[in-house]
Order: structure tokens, then C-alpha cells, then sequence
């Protein structure tokens, strides 16, 4: 006899009835549940989508399909892998299975799982119901007895113990299902049965019961299985199994344009749900509640009042609330979420550094979200003093110093040789030097050697003086749109009547803004006006590459390298400055956070100008200088980035480890190396 | 409480200013200009006022310097009238030449508390918050860091005493009081409130006869001072000074 | 009285002669030596006629006991000045730049039509003509006024002249008020201390003052070890104690405590006017401060341009170590 798949073997007819019935019935819940979601996200605010849709489904392929990100943790990915291919696996096979009976045996009178197709349509089934297995019995060891931080949750969004529902029932499922098969072919005894390796096995143990009670229990977890299986698909919308439907939506939708994005919503901020974007709604019902979020949070790990995890499941757990309300849904009692949900320093406490949005398997936004709650309390005076003084700075003075315009190329005057004005002559690379290159009196002799390397590779470039403001990205960060509208077309217009080849800086936060959130291309006068952004790491790579920077004195040190997060994170440059060190004869050690992985200083999103959050344990910058003296050997902590060099720089001190390391920025080694003598300094 | 404030330009001190050609005063064209620190002070006082027990706040200023700025700023932060007052001076006016340019203005206004800025450090002929108290032939008091109502007709003022200590008066309406600091410090408003108050707010006007030059009493020159008896700096690394300092420190009798 | 004398508004503190009235003495003092006059001074207050002899630099001490005058109501003072004025017939008025004499000099020139001239740091006297230094914009400037119309109402900045204690005749006049004073709009009710249990830093002979440049409230340590090792204590310029890091009892400057210690050791303080006025009399200056403009090095004695987080360590090791050899 040919093997094939008898469906409803041993089910009476009510029964398989019934199973129609329940499975519409199924359905339909789960339809309802759907279109609750899909409501609540209708109520946020408009957005449009920006990138391209090949963009779009290439994300969707490599996250959700391919699941890339979850496999950054081994355990955890292996787990969930596990969980996704078996329940996906087994899901083939029942709409296989539904095919097979209900659409070609039923309209057509044939049916292909038969024969050799069917074998191993039971022989996959049968492993990945074990692969699946596997999954929920790691997930439950890990959450039950490993018990790590990132799962223990404050806020359960949806139902108490709906991890354990959704891991209990999956399991269960598996369970009866397994079961199911090994009655059925220890009472059906059906050729190839063998290539049910789990269910063949069961079968054996299943000889010691009798023909009929092999058929009842056969029937019995039959029924039970589909129970199960049409409860678990009712239940999908009203759990954290909805992010099964909700992530890879989210993932497809995702913004596919420059990364860390944060226009705003609203240019008031965020103070009650519906003043997110229905993208946002969406995002915030597509976390999975996995924790990772907070795992590589430099404020989390630091001691500071703010764990991304736990703004994203506060605001699921509103979501869940708003599903009961038709009003506005603030929060609790129409309040405000500030206050109530989420406290000032909360908010305050995050450097926009993206380690979230970077590690998040399913691609969710949490500065973007962050940056909106912050707008409200910017625009409601939430905010300290120090930070109110800085924007009124940046106001008056066009720099978060407090010191004149005219003060912003005092750096140039001991250089030894004059520096263009490209506000005045043209020049190949305007040279957009930032506020802390310009201002901070450490950084101001970094930025002089940048400028005296540059001078002696004959690199022609020139300075906005007075004219620069600061680019605007920490004020866009605290959540002062206007202000960094303000900044930024100040600048344009400078940018746009000077004449020059390349933008060219020295600060990370700077090239973010210049490059993906100025605008361009730009229509001036007609044409486009899109002028390249370099980081001078990029163009020392360049340079080097072209056999242009002579090295006179090899470093042959063991150096390590910083990835600023606005550079690595944010615009994806990891190799151009660790090429530049390996040219300069200095062997780059990495330390355990690298590249996407670095830790942050701790100085953005506006935090270097606030105070310090009681609670604190110790300063990030102070804990990522612990990191590199781990290292043996290494004698120089690299920075590529005003603010790192800075926060770097004092968080040694505080360590006291300034014999065993000191920091130094690329231009710092690349003077040291090319031997710059004063004569080269002077004008030729 | 009807408060009304004032708010007066003054030019911002972070470029060294310019003497003007006569040598007598500072040169208005190449200066910036900002709020004067105490009126912020005051009309943030007024705002808290106002938040906490009704009332309405106007602010009055002179039409100098950039004060179109300020007072859309000040619209933004919910100063319910604004009247600026015309004037084509070089140069602000004196606190006995202000006081009878602001007095029927701000009299108009049928204030039960008028706020000022206690000083501004252009002055240099008395102050202008009591001269305008006087004008208006209102009471006066302060250096007052925080205004507090109590009860019908009555405020609470705190006035600063040295060693952080704080006199409290009772202060019956209406009067003015010179303000040193608010309750809290002056709020920030968002730029993008500015400019939707740039797009809403309406300035009125209102003119006012400017008061007499203080007789008797001329500016002969305004100069910069000699920075006279600067401190011996003491050279070397981190190491030497400190080992200076404590030797200084021994021949002063200091430490034993 | 002739008109020539000089007048000055003696202030009290706490019931007793506040330093500022010794200064105004010594300031008419001078005018007196130069010009001719004599120097009167005017006592105002709930008890002040015990206080009286302690203004010996006068020659004529006029004093105007009254409850209405017991704590500051302008009112009640500026009936009894006027009143003064008018049988007085000074050249000169002098008054100090405090919170007192502010409120007064403008109300006073007011009500008798004479010039006021604010900011004064040098006065001269020649017959009918004064002629006045000034510091204005944030004592960035100076102007030289001349006033032709006397008399004239000065209103002197703290640390400009030096305290005279005797030197006059020191003749008490009891002026008794015959009518009950004006009360006035603004009544005095009381006097509001900051928090006790700390330390008072105008009985420290050793300073330690932070400014901003200590940057982040840890650092404070690095003050109060140096302290220590120094036998002093720590106080602090107002943007410091505004940040919450030090109580407002620490405070040094024009709204906080005035000191005269043996020494003052300002680390990363920038030396604004209105900290100088609280410590520019202190008997040894020393100034670490890394900027080599700030205006701390016009009236310290010493200084150095480093960065105090660098050299303040150093230092109380190397006190430390002096201690134990």
C-alpha cells in the first residue's frame, strides 16, 4: 500500500465538523483581534514612508526571514531560530496538509502527499517538531532558571505570565501533536512509518495499550491538539504572540532612509499615545519584550533611571490599554505619560548612541520614540537649567560655549600659518571644524594639529570663521526643532554662497547632520546644490591609499580604537580609521565592544550638557576606559571624535590610569608619525 | 493681579564694546543687544504670578535695540498685552529720563503690580525701578528674589539681605517692586513657539513724554579701566607650583 | 550744620554696624581731609544708640531710635532721611551699594530733586563741584562724572575705600521723632536665616573656593581634602551653590557671605565682580584658575594657569606628606 496522508483518520465526522467550524471560528477571532490592533495604529499620526521599497523587502528578507539580528546572541538565537523555523515548518506542513485534503483530494481527487513526498513530508515534520521542542524547553530554562536581567520584565504589557502562555502552549501543541502521531501509527501500523522517527518511537511505548484505547487516545489528543492549535491562533492578537504578525509588518514598513532618523511627529512632542505616528504605534506593538535593548544600553548599564526595554513595554502595556478606551488613551486616567509613566530624568538619560535600534531583532526606533517624549517636556520647560542656558547659547551665540561668534577661530591665531576663509575665497574642502574642536580648550590642540597635517599634505581647505554655527544635531536631539532648523539654515546659507568641493570635519555628530539631515540635494539658485561629506578619517584613508602622507616615524605601538557612535552606529565607518592607524604602523587591538558593539562616551543627545543623575555608579566614558585597559599591551586609546576626546580625556584622570594609557585623536598620531617639524607649520 | 512689566535692551557684553566718538558714552551701532537678566527676571516672576492666581500681564518696552525679539519671546512665554513705547534715541535713556516715558504708559494700564528689573548695568544715574515707583507715586522695595500673593490686595516679596539671609515684606497693592530673581529661574521657550508667536502676536503702541536729563550732572568720559596689580603667576608643571604655594603659603604664616 | 558737610547712611547688619558703613566713613573721611566739612554720620534703628561711639570716624553721629525703624520698611526710612536732609544740609550724601542703600539713594534723590550717581568707586571733592569714578556694564567700564548740583547722592561700591574707625570728633546727637512714623506700603515682618547646623565661613581663617570650573559635584572632594590638608573649609562662588552642590551658608559674593580670611585659595573661579565683593579683602589671594584672562588675577596676589583638577591633588599630597615628615 502507497503511503499517504489519511486526514481525519479515526475522526468521526462531527468532529471533523467540527474542526471546520472551530478553525473558521478561530479565525474570525483572530481576525477581530487583528483589526483591534490595526485600529489603534490608525489613530496615530500621519507618516509618510521614506526609502525604497527594494530597500524595504531586502530588510524584510534578511530580519524577518532570515532573522539576522537575533543571532547576535548565540543562546538566545539558537532559541529562537529553533522556535521560528519549527513553528514555521509545521505551519507548512498543515496548509500543505489543507491543500492536500480540502483543495486537489476535494476538487480535484488527488492528492500528492503520497509516496516518497509524503515520507519526507513526515520526516521533516517530525524533526522540526523536535527542533521546535528543543526551542521551548531552552526558553524555559533560560527564563525560568537562568533568569537574565534583560527578561525581568517590570511591566507585563498584555497578561501576567504571557511568556509562559505563549512558550506552555507552543510546547503543548508540539506535545499533542507528537503524541496524536504515535497512537495513530501504533494503532495504524501504515507503511514507511519509520520515517516518523519521533512518532515511530512513540508507537513502540504505545503497543502496551489496546487497539481500542490506542484509537480513543488517538482521537482524544487529536482533539486536543486542534483545541490547542485553534486556541493559540484565537489568543495570537490579545498576547505577545502578535509580534509574530506585527514585527515583520513593522520590519517591512521600516524607514529605509539614513539611519537614527528623528523627524518629528509633532512639533509639540509626545504626551499621550495618539501623538505618535501610526508607524510608531506600530513599532511600539511589534517588541517582542526580548531585552536587549536595555542589555547594550550605555545609560542602563551605568546606573542611570533608563532601560530602553521598559519605555518600549510601558508603552505596549498603553497600547494594550487603549484597546479598552476610546478616547485619546493617555495614560493612566487621561493623565499626561509624563509623570505618570515616565519620569524627567528617564528621558533625559539617553545619548542617542542607537545601540538599541542597532541590537533590536525586529528594527524598532527607540531614540526616534525617545526624542518625541523629549520634545514634550522641552516645550513644557521639563528640562535643567544648564541645558535651557546652553540652547539660549546656541541662539544667541550660534555655539553651546557661550562665547562670541567671533571667539570661534581664536584656535587658528599660534598656528604659523594662515588658514583661508572660505566664506571669503574659494577652497577645495571647507573645513566645518564644530563647537568643541573650536571652543574646548583641550580640543583646540587636537584641532590645531589637524590643521597643521592638513597644511603639510598640501590639502587646500578654508573655515567659515565667525559665520559657522553649530550643525544642530544635539539641539534636534533634545527635541529643539526649531532651533535646529534655526542652526541649520543659518548654515546653509553660508554653505551655499561659499565655493568648495567637499565638506570636510572633524566631529561625528557634525557629518551625521551635513550629511543626511540638511536636506540635500538642494535646489539653490536653480541648480542642486549637494556637496560631499567626508570624515577627516575618510579622507586620511584616501590620501593614504594614495601614497600622500609620509610616515617618518612609525607608530609600532598597540593602539585601540574608539567607534564614535555617530560615525560607526550612525553612518557605518569602522574601516577608514583603523586603516588609517595600520598605515601609520600601529596595531589596532580591538577591545571586546567594537564597531557596532562600542560603548558611548555618554556625551550626546545633549547629555554633555546636563548634570549628573544621582544613582549613577560610574560615568560611561570612565567605564569604557576600564574596558581598554583590560588590554594588554595597548598604550593609546584612539579617538576620531571632539566629544570622545574630551569625555576620554577626563574620564583617565578619573581613573588615575594616565601612565598605562593616554588618548589621543588620529590627527594627534598622524602628526606624531609624519614628524611634523614647526618650519612645516610656517606658510610656504 | 494685573501685573505690568518692564523690559528694557542692553548691549551684550561678550565683544568688548565701542566708545563713541565724543568719548562720553558707548557706541550703540556695532553692539548686540539682549533682555536686561533682571527684567527676565521680572517677567518671569510676573508669568508665575499669573500661573498660580489669574490675572493678566503686560509688558512695556521701550522700541531699542532688538527688542522685537525679546517681545516675541515674551508673547511665546503668554504675556497677554505687549506695548512697546516709539523711540529714536542714540542712546538709552537715563533712569530720570525713562521714568516719565514709562509712568503714563504703564499708569494706563491700571497695574496693582508693576515688576522691574532692580538694575541694569547701563545705569549710572541712580536706578531706574524706584524713579519709576516714584513717577507713578507707588511704593518701592528691592533686590526681591520671589514674589508670593497673600490674600486680597497684598503680596508676600522676599528681599535679599548678605549672608543668604531674606527679609520678608509685606508689600499692599498696588506698588512696584525691583526685581532680583524670580521664584524660579526664566523658562525656556521653544523657537517654534516664537515663531508661531511672530506669525499671532500683535505689539500695540503707545507714546510717552521723555523725561529731563538729571541737571547738574554730566558724563566728562567713559573709559576702560586700567586692569592695575595683576597677580604674580607662578610658572612650571603641576609639581613646582604646588611646591610654591606651599612655600608661599609658610612665609605668610599660613600653615606653621 | 554747614553746607559742607558730608553725610553718611550708617547701616546695620544683625544689630550691628555693618563694614560697609566704615568704608562709606572712610570714603568721607577723605573728602572731609581734602575739602573741608565735617563728616555725619546718620544712625537709624530700633536700638542704635549703644552702636553710636562705635562710629568714632564721624564727627557728628546723629541718631534716630523708632520701633517703625527696627527692621528695613522703606517708608519710615525715607521720611526720616528726608527729614534729616532738610535740617542737615550736606554737600554730599554717601550710601552704600547694598540692598538698603540701593532701595534709598533713588527714592531720596527723588523726593529732594538731588543727583544720584550709582556704581562710585572714587569721589572728589573740589567747593561746588564732585567729581565721580564709576564702574558700569559688569565693572567693564568706568566713567568720570561731574556733578555741579549738590548736594549729591553717591552710592559707593563695596571695597572701594578703607574702613575708617576713628579719626572724628565723635559727637552723638539723640534725635528723637516727635510724630509716629509712616508705616508705608511695605512692612517689614521678619528676617529669614538660611538653615543652621553648618559651618560659618566668615570665622575660617583658610578658604578653599570652587567656581564653575570644578564642573561636576564629585569633585568637590578634591576641594574639601585640600581643605583638610590645609585646615581650612570649603565654600563656593554662587553658580555652585545655585547647582545645589554646596548649601547657601558656603556662598561668598555680593548675595552671599563676605570673608577676610588669612587666605583664599580660588580654584576654577572666574573672579566676576559680584564674587569679588565677597572676598577681595582677604589677606592672601591665590587663584588657579585655566584661563589666563579671568578677572580673579586682577586682585589675586598669586596665581597659576593650570587646571585645578590637575593641581589640586598635588597639592594636598604634597601638604600631607609635610605633615608626616
Amino acid at each position: 500500500m502507497e503511503p499517504i496522508r489519511v486526514t481525519f483518520w479515526n475522526v468521526p465526522h462531527w468532529a471533523e465538523l467540527g474542526q471546520y467550524g472551530l478553525g473558521f471560528l478561530a479565525v474570525l477571532i483572530f481576525a477581530y483581534g487583528t483589526w483591534r490592533h490595526v485600529r489603534i495604529w490608525r489613530r496615530g499620526k500621519p507618516e509618510t514612508l521614506s526609502g525604497s521599497w527594494t530597500d524595504r523587502v531586502k530588510n524584510f528578507l534578511l530580519f524577518a526571514i532570515g532573522q539576522k539580528k537575533v543571532l547576535r546572541d548565540p543562546y538566545p538565537g539558537v532559541m529562537h531560530l529553533a522556535i521560528f523555523w519549527g513553528m514555521a515548518f509545521l505551519l507548512l506542513g498543515t496548509i500543505l496538509a489543507t491543500v492536500d485534503w480540502d483543495v486537489t483530494h476535494l476538487f480535484f481527487d488527488y492528492q500528492f502527499l503520497k509516496g516518497p513526498v509524503y515520507l519526507i513530508y513526515e520526516l521533516v515534520l517530525d524533526l522540526f517538531t523536535v527542533v521546535l521542542l528543543i526551542g521551548v524547553g531552552m526558553a524555559i530554562y533560560r527564563r525560568y532558571v537562568t533568569k537574565p536581567d534583560r527578561l525581568a520584565a517590570t511591566v507585563t504589557p498584555t497578561f501576567p505570565l504571557d511568556s509562559l502562555y505563549l512558550l506552555g502552549i507552543l510546547g503543548l501543541i508540539a506535545l499533542t501533536g507528537l503524541a496524536a502521531e504515535g497512537f495513530r501509527i501504533a494503532a495504524q501500523n501504515p507503511p514507511g512509518a519509520a520515517w516518523s522517527p519521533v512518532g515511530y518511537g512513540l508507537s513502540k511505548i504505545f503497543q502496551v495499550f489496546p487497539h481500542d484505547t490506542q484509537l480513543a487516545l488517538h482521537f482524544g489528543f487529536w482533539s486536543l491538539h486542534g483545541l490547542l492549535a485553534f486556541g493559540f491562533i484565537a489568543s495570537i492578537p490579545f498576547s505577545k504572540a502578535f509580534h509574530l504578525f506585527s514585527s515583520p509588518i513593522n520590519i517591512l514598513l521600516r524607514d529605509a532612509g539614513p539611519k537614527g532618523s528623528v523627524m518629528p511627529v509633532n512639533e509639540l512632542g509626545a504626551s499621550a499615545m495618539t501623538d505618535f505616528s501610526w508607524r510608531q504605534l506600530l513599532q511600539i506593538d511589534s517588541c517582542t519584550w526580548c531585552g536587549r535593548c536595555q542589555d547594550v544600553c550605555p545609560a542602563h548599564a551605568c546606573g542611570f533611571p533608563l532601560s530602553p526595554r521598559d519605555v518600549l513595554m510601558k508603552l505596549n502595556q498603553q497600547l494594550v490599554g487603549m484597546t479598552k478606551s476610546t478616547n485619546g488613551a493617555k495614560g493612566n486616567n487621561g493623565d499626561s505619560l509624563h509623570g505618570t509613566i515616565f519620569s524627567r530624568d528617564e528621558l533625559w538619560s539617553c545619548t542617542t548612541c542607537m545601540a538599541c535600534e542597532e541590537t533590536c531583532p525586529v528594527l524598532l526606533e527607540q531614540p526616534r520614540l525617545l526624542v518625541e517624549l523629549r520634545r514634550h517636556l522641552l516645550n513644557t520647560g521639563g528640562m535643567d537649567t544648564e541645558v535651557q542656558d546652553v540652547l539660549m547659547n546656541l541662539q544667541r551665540y550660534g555655539n553651546s560655549f557661550g562665547q562670541s561668534a567671533k571667539a570661534r577661530a581664536k584656535w587658528t591665531k599660534d598656528l604659523g600659518f594662515p588658514v583661508k576663509d572660505a566664506r571669503k575665497e574659494p577652497v577645495e574642502y571647507l573645513w566645518f571644524v564644530g563647537d568643541y574642536a573650536s571652543f574646548d580648550p583641550r580640543v583646540q590642540e587636537i584641532t590645531k594639529k589637524t590643521a597643521q597635517v592638513l597644511h603639510a599634505l598640501g590639502i587646500d581647505f578654508g573655515i567659515l570663521y565667525d559665520k559657522e554655527k553649530n550643525a544642530g544635531n544635539d539641539a534636534r536631539r533634545i527635541g529643539e526643532e526649531g532651533l535646529f532648523e534655526m542652526l541649520r539654515d543659518g548654515n546653509l546659507k553660508e554653505l551655499e554662497s561659499a565655493q568648495f568641493h567637499t565638506l570636510l570635519t572633524t566631529d561625528p555628530h557634525t557629518y551625521h547632520v551635513l550629511k543626511n539631515e540638511y536636506g540635500f540635494p538642494r535646489k539653490t539658485n536653480g541648480e542642486s546644490f549637494s556637496p560631499a561629506v567626508l570624515h577627516y578619517t575618510e579622507l586620511f584613508e584616501r590620501l593614504m591609499v594614495e601614497g600622500r602622507i609620509p610616515v617618518r616615524q612609525a607608530l609600532n605601538l598597540a593602539v585601540t580604537y574608539h567607534d564614535p557612535c555617530y560615525l560607526g552606529r550612525y553612518n557605518g565607518i569602522y574601516e577608514s580609521p583603523r586603516r588609517v592607524l595600520n598605515g601609520l604602523g600601529a596595531r589596532v587591538v580591538e577591545m571586546p565592544l567594537n564597531r557596532a558593539d562600542s560603548f558611548c562616551c555618554g556625551a550626546g543627545g545633549g547629555r554633555i550638557w546636563m548634570k549628573d543623575l544621582p544613582g549613577v555608579t560610574e560615568r560611561p566614558a570612565v567605564r569604557r576606559i576600564r574596558e581598554a585597559l583590560h588590554l594588554p599591551d595597548v598604550s593609546v586609546f584612539v579617538t576620531a571624535c571632539p566629544k570622545d576626546y574630551a569625555m576620554f580625556g577626563d574620564a583617565l584622570k578619573t581613573v588615575g590610569a594616565e601612565e598605562r594609557l593616554r588618548v589621543a585623536d588620529v590627527s594627534e598620531l598622524l602628526h606624531e608619525a609624519m614628524a611634523i617639524q614647526a618650519e612645516e607649520t610656517k606658510p610656504s | 493681579m494685573k501685573i505690568s512689566v518692564v523690559i528694557r535692551q542692553v548691549p551684550d557684553l561678550i565683544e568688548p564694546l565701542t566708545i563713541n566718538s565724543t568719548g562720553t558714552w558707548i557706541d550703540y551701532e556695532e553692539a548686540m543687544f539682549l533682555v536686561n537678566e533682571y527684567d527676565d527676571h521680572a517677567l518671569e516672576q510676573a508669568l508665575l504670578l499669573k500661573e498660580a492666581h489669574g490675572g493678566t500681564v503686560t509688558a512695556v518696552a521701550l522700541d531699542f535695540g532688538d527688542v522685537e525679539e525679546t517681545l516675541y519671546a515674551a508673547a511665546a512665554k503668554g504675556v497677554d498685552r505687549i506695548i512697546k513705547i516709539p523711540y529714536t534715541g542714540e542712546k538709552s535713556p537715563s533712569p530720570l529720563e525713562a521714568a516719565p516715558l514709562f509712568a503714563p504708559v504703564i499708569a494706563s494700564t491700571s497695574p496693582d503690580l508693576v515688576l522691574v528689573g532692580v538694575q541694569s548695568y547701563e545705569e549710572l544715574q541712580g536706578t531706574f525701578a524706584p524713579y519709576l515707583a516714584h513717577a507713578l507715586k507707588l511704593p518701592y522695595a528691592g533686590l526681591i528674589q520671589g514674589v508670593e500673593a497673600a490674600g486680597e490686595g497684598f503680596v508676600r516679596a522676599y528681599k535679599e539681605f548678605p549672608g543668604a539671609a531674606k527679609a520678608l515684606l509685606r508689600v499692599q497693592l498696588p506698588a512696584v517692586l525691583g526685581i532680583l530673581s524670580a521664584s524660579k529661574p526664566p523658562r525656556y521657550v521653544p523657537i517654534s513657539r516664537v515663531r508661531a508667536a511672530m506669525k499671532e502676536a500683535h505689539f500695540e503702541e503707545q507714546e510717552g513724554p521723555l523725561g529731563e536729563p538729571a541737571p547738574g550732572i554730566h558724563v566728562k568720559r567713559l573709559f576702560y579701566p586700567e586692569v592695575s596689580g595683576r597677580a604674580e603667576i607662578l610658572e612650571g608643571s603641576e609639581e613646582d607650583i604646588a611646591a610654591k604655594i606651599i612655600q608661599i603659603f609658610e612665609e605668610k604664616g599660613v600653615i606653621s | 550744620m554747614s553746607a559742607r558737610d558730608i553725610a553718611v547712611l550708617a547701616e546695620l547688619h544683625q544689630e550691628k554696624i555693618a563694614p560697609i558703613t566704615y568704608e562709606l566713613l572712610g570714603c568721607a573721611r577723605a573728602l572731609a581731609e581734602a575739602a573741608g566739612g565735617d563728616v555725619v554720620a546718620f544712625l537709624l534703628g530700633g536700638h542704635v544708640e549703644a552702636l553710636a561711639g562705635q562710629l568714632a570716624a564721624a564727627d557728628r553721629i546723629i541718631t534716630v531710635e523708632d520701633p517703625a525703624l527696627a527692621g528695613f520698611s522703606p517708608e519710615p526710612y525715607l521720611n526720616v532721611l528726608e527729614n534729616l536732609l532738610q535740617t542737615e544740609t550736606p554737600r554730599v550724601v554717601l550710601l552704600g551699594s547694598t540692598t538698603i542703600g540701593l532701595d534709598l539713594a533713588s527714592l531720596v534723590g527723588a523726593r529732594i530733586q538731588a543727583p544720584v550717581v550709582t556704581g562710585c568707586t572714587r569721589l572728589q571733592l573740589a567747593g561746588e563741584q564732585l567729581t565721580v569714578l564709576s564702574h558700569l556694564y559688569a565693572g567693564k567700564m568706568c566713567a568720570e562724572v561731574e556733578v555741579t548740583r549738590l548736594p549729591a547722592i553717591c552710592v559707593m561700591l563695596p571695597g572701594s575705600y578703607r574702613e575708617r574707625k576713628e579719626g572724628g570728633r565723635g559727637q552723638v546727637e539723640v534725635r528723637p521723632c516727635e510724630a509716629p512714623l509712616p508705616a508705608g506700603a511695605v512692612t517689614f515682618e521678619k528676617m529669614i536665616f538660611p538653615e543652621a547646623g553648618d559651618i560659618d565661613i566668615t570665622q575660617q581663617d583658610i578658604l578653599v573656593a570652587v567656581g564653575r570650573g570644578i564642573k561636576q559635584q564629585e569633585n568637590i572632594e578634591l576641594a574639601e581634602e585640600l581643605a583638610e590638608a590645609l585646615g581650612g573649609a570649603v565654600c563656593a562662588s554662587r553658580p555652585v551653590v545655585d547647582q545645589g552642590w554646596l548649601p547657601t551658608t558656603r556662598q561668598v559674593g555680593k548675595s552671599g557671605m563676605t570673608v577676610k580670611p588669612k587666605c583664599y585659595l580660588a580654584l576654577g573661579i572666574s573672579g566676576a565682580p559680584e564674587h569679588q565683593e565677597g572676598m577681595k579683602n582677604s589677606h592672601l589671594i591665590v587663584a588657579i584658575n585655566s584661563d589666563p584672562k579671568a578677572p580673579i588675577y586682577d586682585i589675586a596676589h598669586y596665581g597659576a594657569v593650570v587646571d585645578l583638577m590637575d593641581l589640586a591633588p598635588v597639592l594636598t599630597e604634597k601638604l600631607k606628606a609635610r605633615k608626616n615628615v
